[in-house]
């Protein structure tokens, strides 16, 4: 008798992802959805979004969620974990939104150890806004704030935010992943999973950057978009489990 | 404590304290706070006890993470609180801002100290129009009370819980350095636990056997016009039945003196002594600075010869007044700044000599201090 292999994640609910084509945020969204049913806590689960592309994913879940401001994402989630500790709370970040306006608020609550689920999309550009640059947008390449690409003498250099996490000692957990082939997609969902169940387990803060591509913003077909992340954009963001001190 | 002693049901304690103690006692789950004179005595009160009750209390990285943190544990379904002063201030106004478009509940206590920028750490009332013209960015606006003592500003922050969740709006105490810092008497009403308050319907606790809430923008047009005029609503419904204010001797004054917060205890003695000369000096003192409370104020201005604001700002509450009183008296206003204090003698000669000479020039009488206008 045939059974079902592949469907909806039952977290997703029946809305179209209203992303670009060949962007990463589908895959990242639906890479949560499956987590969140693998452990079960859909019903106990509190999303916070964020300000961008994929601050959308509010609208695609069937769980609780808030919008927050830009860049304070882990701030609200702080403040919905610390008075539901019974919960499962997650942030979902851009590098804009984590790695710009945020950067103090994401620092401080992997400081301080919140018991939280941090979800960091790096796609290296702003691409809501029209594709500014990013502080992680590599050196050479093109924004329409940095024309003539990135030129670390005038517009500095990119920014790697895991291995300035890893460095705060009230973070347990952090990896780098990619969604750039179904090999690192499959590594991208266990690391994900561990972060939440870290969570679960009352670990401590949990981070995971995912490296993924936009190809509208880096003016690439989707299938260039995913060979620059294999080629390039994976020499600079190593791919790397920066710290793990959960099995200690 | 240090500094706290019990007179029979009395506390006599800090305005600073008294906020924190009233809060805790007022079902606040959570505080989150950065520190600012002129308020730290809040923060430190709430480090002290929060911890102790099994509540949250975080010294945020900035008064930014702090609001944004207070959003997070109110619409969690909790009440919380957040405590700031002068520019900081102003870095709460986005987060502020975003609670009255998620119409989620906060109580925001603003300590003012001087401005405009850094200013001083010195009590002024320099935050009368971000806190009442809204402050941060669109068409919203935030319940302002202000206090003129210590069992007032506890009894206000009560007050400020209960309109926050009744509107689904944040709710400031807006005090200064004055306030917070002077010690008086003070009387707490019985304590509530958080988790007696029963959690909101919009209270984000895991969709276990119900339909998922989301805390959600309105992106189109049509969402944000209709969200917009409901709001508008609100604060409509909010304005009609949220108005308070005391009224000192207004029935038969000649000269209605208005004054918020602490500039307003001064003005009593100087309506005690002027009464014995035989001026007609009344004080008009609004409690909720917004809504401000203008159904009492027109009624009490029909027989006024003259409205007096006195301020510790530029002239922030007069414009409001100078609307209020339309074109019926003339409206002066005198204001110190950076700290300064009204010379309540010298008004008090300035408004006798202005009925008597009936309505000369306010700007043409002796008073080489401060800032001196005529509405």
């Amino acid at each position: 008798m045939a059974s079902k292999v592949y469907g909806r994640p039952s977290s997703l609910n029946e809305k179209q992802f209203t992303y670009c084509p060949g962007c990463g945020h589908g895959v990242c969204n639906r890479l949560l959805a499956e987590v969140i049913d693998e452990l079960e806590i859909v019903g106990k689960t509190i999303g916070v979004s964020y300000v961008g592309c994929g601050g959308m994913l509010y609208d695609f879940f069937n769980i609780d969620f808030a919008f927050p401001l830009h860049g304070r994402a882990p701030a609200t989630a702080t403040g919905i974990k610390r008075v539901r500790p019974d919960k499962i709370v997650f942030s979902y970040q851009g590098d804009g939104d984590l790695a710009a306006i945020g950067a103090a608020e994401i620092i401080h609550a992997a400081t301080r150890g919140e018991n939280l689920t941090a979800l960091f999309i790096n796609n290296g550009i702003y691409g809501m806004t029209g594709g500014q640059m990013a502080p992680t947008t590599l050196i050479g390449q093109r924004a329409s704030t940095c024309i003539d690409g990135r030129d670390p003498s005038y517009h500095g250099r990119p920014i790697r935010m895991s291995e300035m996490i890893a460095q705060c000692d009230g973070a347990c957990y952090v990896e780098r992943v990619s969604i750039d082939s179904p090999k690192n997609i499959s590594v991208a969902k266990k690391a994900i999973k561990k972060a939440f169940q870290n969570q679960i387990d009352g670990k401590g803060f949990s981070l995971v950057e995912i490296i993924s591509p936009c190809p509208i913003g880096w003016n690439l077909s989707p299938n260039d978009a995913y060979k620059r992340i294999t080629e390039e954009v994976l020499g600079f963001y190593k791919l790397n489990v920066f710290k793990d001190t959960t099995s200690k | 404590m240090k500094g706290e002693f019990i007179l029979g049901k009395k506390t006599f304690m800090k305005g600073n304290e008294a906020i924190a103690e009233s809060a805790i006692r007022s079902g606040c789950k959570a505080y989150y706070g950065y520190p600012i004179t002129p308020q730290n005595e809040l923060t430190a009160y709430m480090a002290k006890k929060m911890k102790n009750l099994g509540r949250v209390f975080i010294q945020t990285e900035s008064e930014i993470a702090a609001i944004n943190a207070v959003y997070g544990s109110t619409v969690a379904g909790f009440r919380a609180m957040t405590s700031s002063a002068g520019t900081a201030m102003g870095l709460k106004q986005e987060g502020i801002s975003h609670l009255a478009y998620m119409e989620v509940p906060a109580v925001i206590v603003d300590m003012m100290r001087g401005g405009p920028g850094l200013g001083n750490i010195l009590a002024t009332q320099g935050d009368y129009n971000m806190a009442t013209k809204g402050g941060g960015t669109g068409d919203y606006h935030v319940i302002v009370l202000a206090p003129n003592s210590v069992q007032e500003a506890s009894d206000l922050t009560r007050l400020a819980f209960e309109l926050a969740d009744k509107y689904r709006n944040p709710a400031m105490i807006l005090a200064d350095g004055t306030i917070g810092q002077m010690m008086e008497n003070v009387e707490f009403m019985e304590p509530i636990e958080p988790e007696d308050l029963p959690a909101p319907d919009y209270a984000l606790t895991g969709c276990e056997g119900r339909a998922p809430r989301k805390a959600e923008p309105k992106n189109s047009a049509q969402e944000l016009e209709d969200h917009n005029i409901a709001l508008q609503l609100k604060y409509d419904i909010c304005a009609l039945n949220e108005q308070r204010a005391e009224e000192i001797m207004t029935e038969d004054a000649e000269v209605i003196i208005v004054a918020f917060g602490s500039v307003s205890r001064m003005v009593h003695e100087i309506i005690a002594d002027a009464r014995e000369e035989g001026y007609k000096f009344g004080l008009f003192r609004p409690i909720t600075l917004w809504p401000f409370p203008e159904k009492a104020f027109r009624k009490n201005i029909v027989h006024a010869k003259a409205v007096v604001v006195l301020e510790h700002n530029a002239g922030m509450m007069t414009r409001d007044v100078r609307m209020y009183v339309s074109e019926r008296c003339p409206v002066y206003y005198h204001g110190r700044m950076g700290g300064n204090i009204i010379d309540m003698e010298v008004v008090s000669k300035k408004i006798k000599s202005i009925i008597d000479s009936k309505g000369k020039d306010w700007g043409d009488l002796d008073g080489k201090q401060g800032l001196w206008k005529t509405f």
